[in-house]
């Protein structure tokens, strides 16, 4: 039971996926700049990631070793063509926010990562809460740089401005602000990471 | 007698060169286009300038405290970057502006890559262009000159920029300063001066600032306006940023070429680009880009201009 837990939370902190593992920065980047957005992205890429993780999972054994990666992308395909036909249907502006990110979740690091590297070599219960914790961890760690991108290029989280007066800065909203925040986080979780050992 | 005998290693005469003599050698240059920035501009130019640099200081410091290295807030560097990002800047800025220049010209600039020596871009001009990034309303706002009023006007590559057609400025106006600009960058004879003390005492070889403002005067010539080889070449000397850029940021030691045909090439790369950018790109003025690219490019030209081993083919 522990053990089934660890694999839960190992995707939050200690293998979190954007900030250890370092997968999916590209739409990490592109999608961060409102918190709305990134909460969006965090829940499309967590259903995708659960979905594709228990079928490969299940039909671990059918695959021949040698086409097991255009297997796992067709089932991928058809998980975030759910997605998109969900967001297209029920969410339209988040959907059109999101842009051309959406279909992106097909090659979403991520998502081809937990699949190759987890979900075809272990059984269902464990793909399952691998991939609900990496989702969970990739969300969090979009919220927290969309929070900062958000808050410090437009002045607001979510919509509502915190400080009368602050004049926003702009180059947060870009996408070489967005490097900027991304590669400070991760040099920031680095130097704590080295100060543990 | 026995006190004669000297029996330490050579050199016995020093000329007492060091980086922080050589760094504050540059300060004192940089100083008269900064009076005359006061004189033109009045004394916010004189505010902005201090702020800047005090905030370099206290940001140098408290990195070096930060990441337990040697304290160098002595060796005039941090000096130089704060001098440099106000030259920068329009001289009605909030104060608050050059604070967060300062701070992130030294902390992301030079302290990230590993203090002096390891910073990959001028770090003033990194701080000048995330300003300019970020609140682009206040870096392009501009009083006219000798008016202590506030009263707004616009750079005269700016005026050009948007197609409308120069009038009253004469080239002397050009080369006292006479227009509106950033803060050390109107005053072309207080720059040259200043120029001059760093060319005479050979802190700066000639081949950078010679090949980057002579390219940029001659592809204006060539390609400035409609019929070709009819560009006002002068007035692109004379304007803009590209003398302080020329002779103070582009000479950079750390993100420079070493070699003397790199250095030319350096200068070739960013004229180009200055030129480019002025005539065809988006932005009015291109120096501080143009440098930050070739800065990016220097490596590479590094590779490739290597000198010749003594005794090797």
């Amino acid at each position: 039971m522990k053990s089934l837990i660890k694999e839960f939370t190992k995707g939050i902190i200690k293998e979190n996926p954007t900030f250890v593992l370092v997968l999916g920065l590209c739409p990490t980047l592109a999608v961060s700049v409102s918190v709305i957005n990134g909460i969006g992205m965090g829940i499309a890429a967590t259903f995708v990631l659960i979905g594709s993780s228990v079928i490969v999972s299940l039909v671990k054994g059918f695959i021949p070793d040698k086409i097991r990666i255009p297997c796992f992308i067709v089932i991928i395909a058809t998980f975030v063509t759910i997605t998109e036909l969900c967001l297209k249907a029920y969410s339209p502006a988040l959907n059109r926010a999101l842009g051309i990110y959406v279909p992106l979740i097909v090659v979403n690091c991520i998502v081809l990562a937990r699949a190759e590297a987890f979900a075809c070599k272990n059984n269902l219960v464990s793909s399952f809460l691998d991939g609900l914790g990496m989702g969970v961890g990739f969300t969090l760690a979009l919220v927290l740089i969309s929070g900062i991108r958000e808050f410090l290029g437009a002045g607001q989280i979510l919509g509502y401005t915190l400080i009368k007066g602050f004049e926003p800065v702009f180059v947060f909203g870009m996408p070489s602000g967005a490097l900027l925040v991304i590669g400070l986080l991760l040099g920031f979780i680095n130097l704590l990471k080295n100060r543990e050992r | 007698m026995i006190n004669n005998f000297i029996v330490s290693g050579s050199p016995h005469i020093h000329n007492k060169e060091s980086v922080s003599r050589i760094m504050w050698t540059v300060v004192i240059s940089l100083i008269p286009a900064g009076i005359a920035g006061v004189i033109i501009f009045g004394w916010d130019a004189l505010w902005v300038t201090l702020v800047a640099v005090f905030t370099a200081v206290l940001t140098e410091w408290v990195c070096t405290l930060l990441t337990k290295k040697k304290v160098t807030i002595f060796d005039g560097s941090a000096v130089i970057t704060g001098v440099l990002l106000a030259y920068n800047l329009p001289a009605n800025v909030p104060l608050w502006l050059p604070i967060v220049g300062s701070v992130f010209s030294i902390a992301i600039g030079k302290q990230i890559f590993g203090g002096l020596g390891q910073n990959i871009f001028n770090p003033a001009l990194v701080g000048r262009v995330f300003l300019m990034a970020s609140w682009p309303k206040y870096m392009t706002t501009f009083v006219k000159p000798f008016n202590y009023d506030a009263v707004t006007s616009a750079t005269p590559l700016a005026i050009l920029k948007e197609g409308k057609i120069l009038e009253h400025i004469s080239y002397g106006d050009l080369f006292l300063g006479r227009h509106g600009g950033c803060i050390g960058e109107v005053c072309i004879l207080a720059l040259l001066i200043g120029a001059a003390i760093l060319l005479i005492k050979g802190y700066i070889s000639w081949q950078i600032p010679a090949s980057f403002i002579l390219t940029t005067a001659g592809f204006t010539y060539v390609f400035g306006s409609s019929p070709l080889f009819h560009g006002d070449w002068l007035f692109s000397i004379l304007s803009g940023g590209l003398i302080l850029g020329a002779f103070f940021m582009a000479t950079d030691y750390v993100a420079t070429p070493l070699t003397a045909k790199g250095q030319l090439i350096f200068g070739l790369g960013c004229g180009l680009l200055t030129a480019v950018i002025r005539l065809w790109g988006g932005y009015p003025e291109g120096v501080s880009y143009a440098i930050l690219m070739m800065n990016a490019a220097t490596p590479f030209i590094d590779r490739y201009t290597k000198n010749r081993i003594y005794g090797t083919r």
